[in-house]
């Protein structure tokens, strides 16, 4: 069985969750895990700082941001001389101010191109940061609500219509196995689905601890070595004691990438946390 | 080691402690046991997060979550301890309010679509409202420490940048190409700008931008007052009583952000005056140098070593931070154990703060 099925069967992944999760590592994780199931894979970034280059190997990297996109956009619809004027100072903030989730849909855009040109089996994207993640997903319907025609209304169509095909796109939701972030996951999870409408693939659960429950007793009471043992077995109870408030509280099958304590994460370690996705 | 002030003395000798880093890393919790220690102290303390998580609210005793307007919060200290949540759209409200000249030219602007965009929406409001939030509680008599938390965005720190941050919406540069600044110092809309609005109106639709123009129109005058407030708050953000505490976890992406906020500040000719470490790999002691032969023990010496491991990765990560030219050599640096449960009720919070504050336990 390949616990992978639902994201590889589409062709667009955006994997959100809040910050501080591990997004980027599963967004790496999953780009190798299509890999190597001998898919041809592309990792787009979203604005900030280039993270994931060295990261996946045998994927391409693209990074979009919104003002070279919508430049792009405007440049490709007879636009160019505005583009021009405005790109000196800040065109995005002009535009994005006027009508916000325009940006958005321009960043959505450029991806539908990238979805619909064929080069790639799978793309893989690193979704915007923090609690941006809904009103990025939700940019379309509200762009489609709110205008009555226009190219830009048509490209909030097509990117809803990618958005609502769940043979074509799917979200990953991250998050880690404490209190908190389970909540939040919860609630986008909830968010995602009735607002966007968009299909949700398994959720990952970062960094748990796994393993088996330490026999404290081989060690004297107050020894380091006793120490360092209840604290990791009472670590490992939060860790399962939150997966299972996970499943209760979102109806998502879970995937784990394992804590590896002290591990520096390279394309090596990418790698390996891929290959304990591999199918069974 | 460290000779630079400690918690302890920054938290007795401050007037705002601006608690900054990245998401995730425990910096509303710290925020928090900060004011905590401080009602313990004697001060009278008001902390002001930014969408704090709703276990938090309730850990600090707010069973309907916290609003726009500080709550007292009930603790068991001599000093006070006060709590907000930031709601950026209403303060910029009060601040049109404040500096319209009369209630028709604040309604026009309350009332104009454009405006609720830029309120509500454009990226540097949530920082520029959190700086002009903490001006006003500076200057409020009922506290006298105002500890803020930041938001969890790599431009939280853009306030620092006023007055040009504060008064972004007047550099705005559609502000600049609509209206030129006449000789009486008035501005007026600029007729050259017309073809280019038409083909912006092409793409976000002309209603859209109809409302833009109309609310430079309406804001037309109010900049010297916006201007004047910014520069305040950012004499009070480089006075001495505004101390930035840097707040991280030990690992290798949140210290490589923590690297960038201290960056950040010194770009800004602040410092940093204190680090806190939260989530950090407890130290349990020495690990036997023989390894045990019984299978049992083994599992034990080899947990001892695996964590005696990741503490090593963590202090070579802390150690890339603290070696950053950003961060003075005397900055002194706090330790907080990772927990085995989240911090979501009063005690756990005093937890914290005793952690932070180990000789007031």
């Amino acid at each position: 069985m390949d616990p992978l099925q639902s994201v590889t069967a589409a062709r667009l992944a955006i994997v959100a969750g809040k910050g501080g999760v591990g997004k980027t590592t599963v967004t790496a994780v999953l780009a190798r895990a299509a890999i190597r199931r001998g898919l041809r894979v592309l990792v787009v970034e979203l604005d900030g700082k280039p993270t994931l280059d060295d990261l996946v190997d045998g994927a391409e990297v693209q990074h979009l941001s919104a003002s070279t996109a919508l430049r792009e956009y405007l440049d490709t619809h007879g636009l160019s001389r505005v583009a021009k004027r405005l790109s000196s100072s800040g065109i995005i903030d002009v535009v994005a101010t006027a009508s916000p989730g325009i940006d958005d849909i321009v960043v959505l855009g450029k991806i539908k191109q990238l979805e619909r040109s064929g080069n790639w089996d799978l793309i893989v994207v690193d979704g915007p940061a923090a609690g941006h993640a809904i009103t990025f997903l939700l940019a379309a319907k509200s762009m489609l609500s709110t205008m009555r025609g226009g190219p830009i209304r048509t490209q909030a169509s097509e990117v809803a219509e990618m958005l609502a095909d769940d043979t074509r796109t799917v979200v990953v939701l991250v998050t880690l196995p404490e209190a908190t972030p389970v909540n939040e996951a919860a609630e986008t999870a909830e968010a995602l689905r009735d607002r966007v409408g968009v299909h949700l693939a398994p959720v990952v659960v970062n960094a748990v601890d796994e393993g088996a429950h330490l026999p404290v007793d081989a060690a004297p009471e107050g020894s380091p070595m006793r120490d360092a043992a209840e604290f990791r077995n009472a670590r490992r109870a939060m860790h399962s004691a939150e997966r299972v408030h996970l499943a209760e509280a979102l109806d998502l099958p879970q995937l784990v990438l394992p804590l590896v304590p002290g591990s520096v994460l390279d394309s090596t370690a990418v790698d390996g946390l891929a290959a304990t996705w591999d199918p069974r | 080691m460290s000779r630079g002030p400690n918690l302890a003395q920054l938290l007795a000798a401050s007037e705002v402690l601006v608690c900054c880093g990245s998401g995730g890393v425990g910096k509303t919790t710290t925020a928090a046991a900060l004011g905590l220690q401080a009602a313990r102290i004697g001060r009278r303390a008001v902390v002001v997060t930014i969408d704090p998580a709703r276990r938090l609210a309730d850990a600090l005793g707010v069973p309907g979550g916290l609003t726009n307007d500080p709550i007292r919060l009930p603790v068991d200290a001599p000093g006070e301890l006060w709590a907000l949540m930031l709601d950026p759209a209403g303060t910029f409200d009060g601040l049109v309010r404040t500096y319209a000249e009369d209630a028709q030219q604040a309604e026009r602007i309350l009332a104009n679509g454009f405006y609720r965009n830029v309120a509500g929406s454009l990226s540097g409001t949530q920082e520029y409202m959190a700086a002009e939030r903490l001006h006003a509680l500076h200057a409020d008599p009922r506290f006298d420490l105002v500890i803020v938390d930041t938001p969890p965005t790599r431009n939280a720190l853009d306030f620092l940048d006023a007055p040009n941050t504060l008064t972004r919406f007047i550099d705005h540069p559609l502000f600049k190409l609509l209206m030129v600044p006449t000789r009486r110092g008035l501005r007026v809309l600029n007729v050259a700008a017309q073809p280019v609005l038409r083909t912006i109106g092409k793409v976000v639709g002309g209603d859209v931008l109809a409302d833009a123009v109309a609310f430079f129109q309406a804001f037309s005058g109010m900049e010297t007052g916006f201007r004047d407030r910014a520069d305040e708050v950012l004499q009070l953000l480089r006075s001495g009583v505004t101390r930035f505490v840097l707040v991280t976890s030990p690992r290798a992406d949140t210290v490589e952000e923590a690297r960038f906020f201290a960056e950040r500040l010194r770009n800004s000719r602040l410092a940093v005056a204190a680090v806190v470490v939260n989530r950090c790999t407890p130290a349990f002691g020495a690990r036997p140098a023989r390894r045990p032969r019984d299978p049992d023990a083994v599992a034990l010496w080899e947990n001892l070593r695996e964590l005696e491991t990741a503490a090593d990765a963590e202090r070579a990560n802390l150690a890339r931070l603290m070696s950053s030219e950003a961060i003075g050599a005397d900055v002194h640096t706090s330790f907080v154990p990772m927990l085995p449960s989240d911090v979501h009720s009063m005690q756990a919070l005093d937890t914290v703060r005793s952690l932070l504050f180990p000789a007031s336990r």
